[in-house]
């Protein structure tokens, strides 16, 4: 079996609780409690999970953005080192966030937001970065014109779409989304959801793709895992998950989204 | 049945710098006594802004430019600001999304309740408290005395709609506005106040106007469905209708656009392109530019919202070809 693109190994992310005087630690915020799991190469991972469950501080945690308490994170079979590696890596996993309103600087034009990633990590050369630049746009499915406009002028979904081109900008090989279509309308989640899929096919990405609704992850996902309190409870092909579901926890999440179909009302039906 | 809640061609303005911006244009639509009417529609769609033009709480830049809004024959447009604080809480009241927002967050819970209570009921201090516990514990508040003396942040989000439903519904008012009650809650907590908020307006015969952008929601509790796109309505009917027979293309687009919850790992269909920034100034329909069933007609004429039979209303020249072609 090949080696996986991913390995994450007993991962445990705590927050010290400190209270009363001197401010004393007196216990731990458990946020991410014994974590494992693999992703390999050009496959997408699901990880669903209501609020505070800790599948963003777990997206975090990957990507060296919050600390690691204890566990091990594997890249490609070596472990990872954000203090002596952080540049090499950051070449290699990004990050696509929630929010398309505040992820991206108000003040830089979507030029120069593109051309940023490029310029630091110089992945093109520097008279070829006005072409790279398009190139990325086109990639998503916006125009060269976008380049002299800034953020504010964009709607949501193609802000999304900018926050994803900048992910791509370094030719990364694992995106982590965290949750990249929540703050959409129905008919826009669509669409990013399906340039998802597109660019997967294209360009060979791997996906951590976090989520809280089920159906979202379904659509796109390989495996799915899904997290309650700090752990996950579940994990197995999409299929499995949805079809058999073993967990307690998995079968209330499933049954208490409300289907489209108001002949099946199962909300209202079940207690 | 005489209906409760009667919005006639409404269109609402803003007044901003840039001068008048129309908002949403000719809106008509029925609540009847005890149903649930949702309202559908993307950011943008003007389903909000109907709402509280509905409330009159548009603030001061906005205002009903025409049309009439008839709450038991009384029109809401024209009544003075006095008689509508009456009006508010006794016969219609709302819940919003945020319902940490909502809440003041340096009085406390009970604080609040009391003094909700005792703006509309004729009470002492002792017996409306009293009627806050009650009204707490009939939300599914455990603990509700020890609940009234605690401050909003101290709840979670399903509790916190919990306390608002609790205040929204404590004078029995006859409608109820929902907007987007649980698009900021966890779907089991979902579940929770869709059952929570069902089962309290069928005890005290309360409509409710579900504002929404989930059609989830809308097939669980809706009786009826009012889609909106850009600011109009585009197509009204009763719930089964609109899901086996939708006769507006965005309809059947938005339809599409939602995963199914079974696994069949069909792709999704999504509408191409965006709302049109300047759609008040379009000679056409508004949806033209998205729709697959345009035609030139369409993006010169505007269409009017036409009933297609038995109440069922869609604003568009081509119904007669989704009729047709099925769930297309």
């Amino acid at each position: 079996m090949d080696t996986p693109l991913l390995t994450v190994k007993n991962v445990k992310t705590y927050y010290p609780v400190k209270t009363g005087f001197m401010n004393l630690q007196t216990s731990y915020v458990r946020a991410v409690d014994d974590v494992s799991f693999e992703i390999y190469e050009g496959e997408t991972l699901g990880l669903v999970g209501e609020s505070g469950c800790g599948k963003s501080t777990l997206g975090r945690t990957i990507i060296g953005l919050e600390p690691l308490t204890d566990g091990e994170i594997l890249f490609d079979g070596k472990p990872m080192n954000f203090r002596t590696d952080r540049v090499s890596l950051s070449k290699q996993i990004q990050i696509v966030f929630q929010d398309p309103y505040s992820s991206l600087n108000p003040r830089l034009t979507i030029g120069d937001l593109l051309a940023e990633p490029l310029t630091v990590h110089n992945i093109v050369p520097r008279n070829e970065i006005q072409q790279e630049v398009t190139r990325l746009l086109q990639l998503v499915g916006l125009s060269e014109t976008a380049k002299a406009r800034y953020p504010h002028e964009f709607s949501g979904g193609q802000r999304q779409r900018i926050g994803i081109a900048r992910a791509l900008a370094l030719r990364p090989r694992l995106i982590i989304c965290d949750e990249p279509v929540s703050a959409l309308d129905v008919s826009i989640q669509a669409q990013i959801m399906n340039l998802f899929k597109q660019l997967q096919r294209e360009l060979g990405l791997t996906y951590l793709f976090i989520a809280h609704g089920l159906g979202a992850v379904k659509y796109i996902s390989d495996r799915i895992a899904v997290m309650y309190a700090g752990k996950i409870v579940e994990m197995g092909t999409a299929e499995q998950i949805f079809k058999n579901p073993q967990h307690e926890y998995t079968k209330k999440l499933l049954g208490a989204y409300p289907i489209p179909d108001p002949t099946k009302r199962s909300i209202l039906t079940q207690q | 049945m005489e209906s409760l809640l009667s919005v006639k061609h409404v269109t609402t303005a803003f007044d901003t710098e840039h001068g008048k911006v129309i908002s949403t244009s000719d809106v008509s639509f029925d609540v009847k006594h005890g149903e649930t009417l949702a309202i559908v529609g993307e950011s943008g769609s003007g389903k909000s802004v109907t709402a509280l033009s509905i409330m009159r709480l548009l603030g001061k830049n906005g205002h009903v430019e025409e049309g009439e809004i008839l709450l038991n024959g009384i029109d809401l447009a024209q009544v003075s600001d006095h008689e509508m604080q009456k009006l508010r809480g006794n016969d219609v009241s709302m819940i919003f999304q945020e319902p940490m927002t909502a809440l003041n967050p340096v009085l406390t819970i009970g604080y609040q309740l009391v003094e909700a209570i005792r703006l509309h009921i004729p009470l002492e201090k002792k017996a409306a408290k009293k009627l806050a516990i009650e009204m707490l514990d009939k939300v599914g508040i455990p603990q509700a005395e020890r609940v009234i003396k605690q401050f909003p942040f101290a709840l979670s989000g399903g509790m916190r709609q919990r306390v608002m439903i609790a205040m929204a519904l404590v004078c029995k008012p006859k409608l109820l506005i929902a907007d987007e009650p649980t698009t900021a809650l966890d779907v089991t907590v979902q579940a929770q106040i869709i059952r929570l908020l069902h089962s309290l307006c069928q005890e005290y015969g309360t409509a409710v106007m579900l504002i929404t952008h989930d059609l989830g929601v809308v097939a669980e509790m809706a009786d009826r469905v009012v889609v909106m796109y850009a600011g109009q309505v585009v197509e009204t009917t009763d719930v089964y209708t609109l899901f086996e027979q939708p006769l507006h293309p965005y309809t059947v687009g938005l339809l599409n656009s939602i995963p199914s919850m079974d696994f069949d790992n069909k792709e999704l269909q999504a509408i191409p392109g965006s709302i049109p920034a300047n759609y008040n100034q379009l000679p056409g329909c508004r949806f033209a530019n998205r729709c697959p069933l345009a035609t030139e007609h369409c993006k010169t004429n505007k269409p009017e919202l036409t009933d297609t039979g038995s109440g069922h209303l869609t604003r568009c020249f081509e119904w007669r070809q989704l009729q047709q072609g099925g769930n297309a």
